[in-house]
């Protein structure tokens, strides 16, 4: 009974779409998490709940809007830290606090699609068309295929940033090109976990990951497999337990977390 | 011979705060020059214009013969940055080898993928250091010293002609200190030209050639045997430092 979903082809979309987006989610936030950027995913879900709103509001198709509007928001949370001298997470403060507000503002002036908003805040990834699907799939190719060509200068930059510099490594288009990815990877995912989930795959994988590897090449790996099983086993969670697929992923990955850090415990003891 | 680097009539400020002024100073091939100066004195701000990560506001400097704005072939000066031993993060999963690999990313171009023969170069640094048998491990299981070490063959893997290094020995102990000196020693023997920045007056009884003392202004500038005869040398380095001979 419960193998007759895997036949399914909405279980097998979902499994695709959950797959590629864990699979960049896994890799981007490790660099994230080691950068102490941690919440620039979560901050730029704000940011595209705005740009999805703003869409409703206007009644044009929600995904590049909320793409151009994160996009934007990356490039500006770089310049502020950059000119203002702020800490970073008080510019993605600044940023977040206002594409919340945006979106509320928008969906209490106009009424009619609050349901519509709601479902790209939970996501519904068994609902997904092949439109978003292969949209999906496509980003994720993009995402993952940046990261493995810039793999080793994201590395250097992420690891000692001045020494990188000095070796005339073009640093600030490598943070730009990390916050567009974050931007991008936090786009694909808010139809298939939602908006308020996504920036938990971003960094409950890598955490996970941090927990165990003793080489980035490693770690990278095991995040990439960690962020896969918690797609494949929460969807899975999600039809035995009849759970909200978005949630039962979430899950799945805390717990993995969880598992990984007790095994970290038992062998150091 | 043209000077590997050439510093001349420069002239750096934070803000209202004058931080070098008027620098002439040339770095020849095969030099060991220690910057001296006290804490504030510019020596850091001075290092940090040569590797491009500040901009002159008045005054010049050459890398190699070429204005250094816009000198591309950055692998040939390898860095060590100071406090690198208090900026690693024990979180961070990286291996020694994959460390010292950074070094190479400047000398390649995109895609910057590693080839067997990048790994066996990176091997050959380590060798160099004497940290070959620590290629696996991950760096922030080694000791300060060790630290030190890989730091070096990072900066050294993509055979550069001269090796800067702002004040490399913080936070290590003395034993290690000499070990880490004696190193420096022979990589200049080579033909490596280094150019360290220290607090460290004792490194000028070892190997040290050339020495630059720093105070905004640079108050001296000459070899090693001047510096240690100089009347004026306590004036430069304090009167508790005045044992300077070399053994």
């Amino acid at each position: 009974m419960f193998w007759d979903f895997w036949q399914y082809n909405f279980f097998l979309r979902a499994l695709v779409a959950g797959f590629f987006l864990a699979v960049a989610a896994a890799i981007l936030g490790l660099y994230l998490i080691l950068r102490k950027d941690a919440m620039l995913g979560h901050g730029l879900t704000h940011i595209a709940f705005a740009g999805v709103a703003v869409a409703l509001f206007f009644d044009v198709v929600p995904f590049p809007v909320a793409l151009l509007a994160a996009g934007l928001a990356a490039f500006f949370i770089l310049k502020i830290r950059e000119k203002a001298g702020l800490y970073g997470d008080t510019a993605v403060a600044i940023f977040s606090s206002l594409g919340m507000a945006v979106g509320i503002i928008l969906a209490s002036v106009a009424k009619d699609f609050n349901v519509n908003l709601l479902s790209f805040l939970f996501g519904n990834i068994l609902a997904i068309r092949d439109i978003e699907l292969y949209g999906a799939v496509f980003l994720a190719f993009g995402v993952i295929g940046a990261l493995i060509f810039f793999y080793h200068e994201l590395i250097y930059v992420t690891f000692d940033e001045e020494s990188a510099r000095a070796a005339g490594l073009a640093v600030d288009r490598l943070d730009a090109l990390l916050a567009l990815l974050t931007a991008i990877t936090v786009v694909i995912g808010m139809k298939i976990v939602g908006l308020l989930l996504v920036s938990a795959l971003l960094v409950i994988p890598g955490a996970a990951a941090l927990q165990l590897a003793g080489s980035f090449k490693k770690c990278t790996l095991l995040a990439v497999v960690l962020g896969a099983v918690s797609v494949v086993g929460g969807l899975n969670l999600a039809i035995i337990l009849n759970w909200p697929a978005s949630g039962a992923i979430v899950v799945t990955s805390g717990g993995i977390f969880l598992l990984v850090a007790a095994l970290k415990r038992l062998r150091s003891a | 011979m043209a000077p590997l680097i050439s510093i001349k009539n420069l002239y750096f400020s934070y803000g209202e705060q004058l931080v070098l002024e008027n620098i002439n100073l040339d770095v020849n091939r095969g030099d060991f020059l220690a910057i001296l100066g006290p804490n504030g004195s510019g020596k850091t701000t001075l290092i940090k214009l040569i590797l491009g990560l500040l901009k002159p506001q008045k005054g010049e400097i050459r890398l190699f013969g070429q204005p250094s704005a816009t000198f591309k072939e950055r692998w040939r000066i390898g860095y060590v940055p100071q406090r690198a031993i208090a900026r690693v993060d024990p979180v961070f999963p990286v291996s020694v080898a994959e460390v010292v690999s950074f070094g190479l990313l400047p000398k390649k171009s995109f895609p910057r993928f590693m080839k067997a023969s990048d790994w066996e170069a990176v091997r050959r640094a380590l060798r160099q250091v004497e940290m070959e048998a620590y290629e696996r491990r991950k760096l922030s299981q080694l000791s300060g010293g060790q630290q030190q070490r890989v730091f070096i063959a990072r900066a050294i893997v993509a055979q550069p002609e001269v090796l800067i290094l702002d004040e490399p020995t913080t936070g290590v102990d003395v034993t290690t200190q000499e070990r880490f000196y004696d190193l420096l020693g022979l990589l200049n023997q080579k033909g490596l030209t280094i150019i360290i920045v220290t607090h460290d007056i004792g490194i000028v009884n070892k190997h040290v050639k050339q020495v630059a003392c720093l105070n905004r202004r640079l108050v001296y500038h000459g070899t090693h045997e001047e510096f240690c005869s100089s009347p004026r040398l306590k004036e430069y380095v304090g009167e508790h430092h005045l044992v300077v001979h070399r053994h």
